[in-house]
């Protein structure tokens, strides 16, 4: 293994266990918190990560709003999405969200993903993808519950954010967090940065905001991105940030019980021709039949 | 076109006429028989490719494609292929799998059917009960396939739909392929199992014993064509 710090707990396609005899998951291993109270939108996490990871989308076209680029690509892994709106008070809120890979400790992508070793999860909890192994067959967008993986038209691999994997290995935060200007964004373990929500969210409530609260859906297991948000009562509120996330049952389902069912199903059916041949034996034709066949022919020729 | 159809028409009774002089029957036309194995080829290509994306312990089968990305790009490609030709092929042979009520009779008699009692068993045309059913069940398969096949074709059509709709296609995709799968192995079974099948799709001819034995009321059938096709002495 090269690095300890990127151990791999669970790997894409693989029915056997990932080598685990040392368990170095501390704190619930690692997490980016994304304060959505304190975000200003100024973009400083998107040009860190494009700089970091030396990614540069294609300039797109302004479309009426401060989003920029107008979606995740290959080449944008995260995003703010900036939604307009307007309280039942009558205020107009401005919510913006930095959209990107959530890291879920139950990941879609990585049940979905039909290559051994294209998408894996870190002890530390980060979801990666490892573009090498990638086939491109797109069933990783098909798995994820937050629409997050995008395919490269050019190379045909996946892409998405690493949580700046590489930085995290050698003690470092995602260039993200570092580029931050007012602290919305923060890194740590995972039960740190809960601690630090917790903090914040009692602060927002004691300022009127009473359904502040953490976004670390059960639903995949939690999050090792996770936000807090004025309104937790309605993420959908934050461009569409879903409610309840979790695996399709359709996902789970065809990457769950159908698997081995199938194999045994084609296996049995096989089985029970071969033995089939074995207790009753061939259908065979004989020179009777032969025989029989030609009196009916004779039959019918004197008939008509 | 209709100039064509004359053309294998005549090639057709020739063959026949051909298998007629060898005391043998005409089962499949070269024209079927090349339908028929051309889908073959296809199927077992199409469904190698889908199994080594279907589960971990078969990816290796990606290796006869050149490996998993080339996997990707060809299987959707051998797939429309199978069901192309399949339907080529089912516009020749559709006619003779309509059901008839002796066909449920034959198929209620299943032991017998297991059992080599073909004595016992209603007469049977062309096709027999399962074989008709086998045809039927492929031909959903294949349109099933088809269906959900195209949503999950990343290259060109998923961008355009919903995900919900992938995922649906997705169960439904890998469903329709375990029934198909398991359909082939039990109409490969039964052409090992059911002597002079092979020979019949492979050099397109049956004996007359065969013929009575297995498939009567079609027997039957060509004997009174044969008798009317024969060239008359006046």
């Amino acid at each position: 293994m090269a690095l300890q710090s990127l151990d791999i707990r669970r790997r894409s396609a693989t029915t056997t266990r990932s080598p685990d005899i040392r368990s170095i998951s501390t704190g619930g291993g690692v997490a980016k918190l994304i304060d959505t109270t304190k975000c200003i939108g100024c973009k400083a996490c998107q040009v860190a990560c494009m700089e970091w990871n030396d990614l540069r989308d294609e300039i797109g076209t302004n479309t009426g709003q401060y989003q920029n680029p107008h979606d995740l690509s290959e080449s944008s892994w995260t995003l703010m999405r900036f939604a307009e709106v307007e309280s039942p008070k009558g205020d107009l809120e401005w919510l913006i969200r930095k959209d990107g890979c959530m890291h879920c400790a139950d990941p879609g992508c990585l049940k979905a993903c039909p290559s051994p070793g294209a998408i894996v999860q870190y002890a530390n909890g980060i979801v990666d993808f490892h573009e090498e192994n990638c086939i491109g067959c797109g069933y990783c967008i098909t798995g994820c519950p937050f629409d997050i993986p995008r395919i490269s038209k050019r190379d045909h691999k996946a892409y998405k954010c690493t949580l700046c994997s590489d930085r995290v290995a050698v003690g470092l935060e995602p260039a993200c967090i570092k580029a931050c200007p007012t602290g919305a964004l923060v890194f740590g373990t995972k039960d740190d940065m809960k601690l630090h929500a917790a903090e914040r969210i009692e602060d927002l409530k004691s300022r009127g905001f009473e359904n502040a609260g953490l976004y670390d859906p059960a639903g995949v297991g939690g999050t090792h991105v996770m936000y807090v948000l004025h309104h937790a009562d309605q993420p959908q509120l934050y461009s569409d940030l879903p409610d309840d996330p979790h695996i399709s049952p359709a996902v789970r389902v065809w990457k769950g019980v159908t698997k081995p069912f199938a194999l045994a199903l084609m296996g049995f059916t096989a089985l029970a021709g071969f033995f089939h041949y074995i207790r009753v034996g061939p259908n065979e034709t004989d020179e009777r039949d032969e025989a029989a066949a030609r009196d009916l022919a004779r039959k019918q020729e004197k008939a008509p | 076109m209709s100039d064509s159809r004359a053309h294998i028409g005549n090639a057709e009774q020739r063959e026949a006429a051909e298998a007629r002089r060898r005391d043998l029957i005409l089962r499949y036309s070269a024209a079927v028989r090349t339908r028929h194995w051309l889908v073959a080829i296809a199927f077992v290509l199409a469904a190698l490719s889908g199994l080594a994306l279907f589960h971990p312990a078969l990816f290796g089968l990606s290796g006869l494609f050149g490996g998993g990305p080339w996997t990707r790009v060809l299987h959707p490609f051998l797939g429309l292929l199978m069901v192309v030709i399949f339907l080529i092929l089912a516009g020749a042979v559709a006619a003779d799998n309509r059901m008839e009520p002796r066909d449920w009779a034959w198929l209620r008699q299943y032991r017998d059917v297991v059992n080599n009692r073909e004595d016992r068993l209603p007469e049977v045309g062309r096709y027999n009960a399962g074989q008709k059913l086998i045809f039927y069940v492929i031909l959903a398969c294949l349109v099933g396939l088809l269906l959900t096949g195209l949503p999950m074709w990343h290259a060109y059509f998923s961008m355009y739909l919903p995900v919900g709709l992938i995922r649906l296609s997705s169960v439904v995709h890998a469903v329709c392929a375990l029934v198909l799968i398991c359909t082939i192995i039990v109409h490969i079974y039964a052409a090992i199992w059911v002597k002079g099948s092979v020979h019949a799709m492979t050099r397109g001819t049956v004996t007359p014993g065969w013929a009575w034995k297995h498939h009567r009321a079609w027997f039957r059938e060509t004997m009174t064509h044969a008798a009317n096709s024969r060239p008359r002495a006046d």
